[in-house]
């Protein structure tokens, strides 16, 4: 049985049609059509998922829609804009931290979070603040770079 | 299958005695359903927006920290992290960043996992469980709250609203060590916490040792007291380790075999040990343990 319910994404309105158990992950993919967000492990080990939730970084394959109502959903389509790139993807860019890109929408909403709340992380923080998001290419170096250059305005 | 956003603690118990189940950050009902664990409830209600349920409120005599407060908090708000420091330490081990930001401290006690991070800190510092129902209200020992693996002793229709701390003498400290093979989405392989006080000559007055992860709950190591009083830190964590591990009744599974883990609970505990007590003679040590001194918490 599914039940409608509003979602706030990306500063917009949708209205989904959702079964109780359906998890945020697969409404913003199937129903929303905002496949940015990737599903990898989909059991909250990988990061792949990540969006923000109120400006938190949240795995959305363990999220249900439900919970979500009324919270604002930050997806790597909500950082789009006119200007190109925003800073953070562009330093992932030019310090090599993207290969297949898979993780790369999760690493950047983690990355985005911690950020926001601490503009000038140690190493060990940005270490804490990705540490829920796994990456089978970079070898993780490049990806802590382009956040030390982000951070420093390089 | 109805999910609902509980208005009021009242609409929220209305809720569980018609049969629902809660649900505030769901990082272990979500997850554990996606896994196959066991099916999500057919009815939830949503705890999570209920601001009764998320006030931390400290005084002379202890701390009530809500139900629905989350580890995020939890890891940096000063009165826990100077006051009821192994319980930051647990808090800044669960998950991940996202694990911690919507996980709760009363999810975590009610899912009663004997691997919960935030358990033998809670059992050593002397928490109890307020539940609410329709019914009334009543306070439970953490060592009565828990009676197995994912069991605990309230009734379907009662909810954790908060859990309450009393606060310890001066010269007390308390650490929680998590034996770990990596840093983030761990659940512990064992884990120990220690809370004690010190005596003016430095040798210990008081304490309790917690063990996780080597029982069917979270165990006290039951002579730990006899065991430290009178004793330097040093003399205290060794004999510690050594009833640490007679007190484990650890199984083997994926993560350890039994004697690995009995072993192994030894060695966090004493580290627990000496970690508390530098604490409780003043000394810094930072959020988490585990972190500011090692992976695994070397000493």
């Amino acid at each position: 049985m599914t039940e409608p319910i509003t979602l706030i994404v990306n500063g917009m309105d949708y209205s989904v049609e959702v079964d109780m158990g359906r998890n945020l992950l697969s409404v913003l993919r199937t129903e929303i059509g905002l496949t940015g967000t990737k599903e990898g492990c989909d059991d909250s080990e990988c990061g792949a998922c990540m969006v923000l939730l109120d400006d938190h970084p949240v795995n959305s394959c363990s999220y249900l829609a439900m919970q979500a109502q009324g919270r604002s959903v930050t997806t790597i389509e909500g950082f789009m804009s006119d200007d190109g790139l925003n800073a953070l993807q562009q330093s992932l860019l030019e310090e090599g931290g993207v290969q297949c890109g898979f993780c790369t929408p999760g690493m950047i909403m983690s990355a985005h979070a911690l950020l926001a709340g601490n503009p000038s992380p140690t190493e060990e923080e940005i270490r804490i603040g990705l540490s829920g998001n796994l990456c089978r290419c970079t070898g993780y170096t490049r990806i802590l770079a382009a956040v030390v250059r982000t951070a420093s305005g390089d | 299958m109805s999910f609902a956003i509980a208005g009021s603690l009242d609409e929220a118990l209305a809720a569980l005695a018609s049969g629902a189940r809660p649900i505030a950050g769901g990082t272990d009902l979500v997850v554990g359903a996606r896994n196959g664990n066991e099916p999500l409830p057919t009815s939830l209600v949503a705890i999570d927006r209920l601001d009764e349920l998320s006030d931390i409120v400290a005084g002379d005599h202890g701390i009530r920290i809500g139900a629905t407060v989350t580890h995020s908090r939890l890891m940096i708000e000063p009165a826990i992290v100077s006051g009821y420091t192994a319980l930051a330490d647990a808090a800044a081990l669960v998950g991940s960043p996202s694990t911690r930001y919507t996980g709760t401290l009363g999810g975590n006690v009610m899912n009663a996992s004997p691997a919960m991070d935030t358990g033998s800190p809670l059992l050593v510092l002397g928490a109890v469980a307020h539940l609410r129902s329709e019914r009334g209200s009543r306070t439970v020992e953490m060592s009565d709250l828990w009676t197995g693996p994912g069991q605990t002793s309230a009734t379907a229709d009662e909810l954790c609203v908060a859990v309450e701390i009393p606060s310890s003498p001066t010269r007390s400290g308390s650490a929680y060590v998590r034996l770990e093979y990596r840093r983030a989405m761990e659940i512990a392989v064992v884990g120990a916490a220690a809370s004690l006080t010190l005596a003016d000559d430095g040798t210990i007055l008081d304490g309790a040792v917690a063990l996780t992860s080597v029982a069917p709950t979270i165990i006290e190591v039951g002579d730990a007291s006899t065991l430290m009083t009178g004793q330097p830190p040093d003399a205290a964590a060794a004999a510690i380790s050594i009833a640490a591990s007679d007190a484990a009744q650890p199984i083997s599974d994926l993560r350890g075999s039994d004697s690995y883990r009995r072993h192994t609970v030894g060695v966090m505990a004493g580290r627990a040990v000496s970690a508390a007590a530098r604490r409780a003679a003043g000394e810094e040590i930072g959020v988490p343990v585990n972190r500011a001194i090692g992976v695994g918490a070397a000493l």
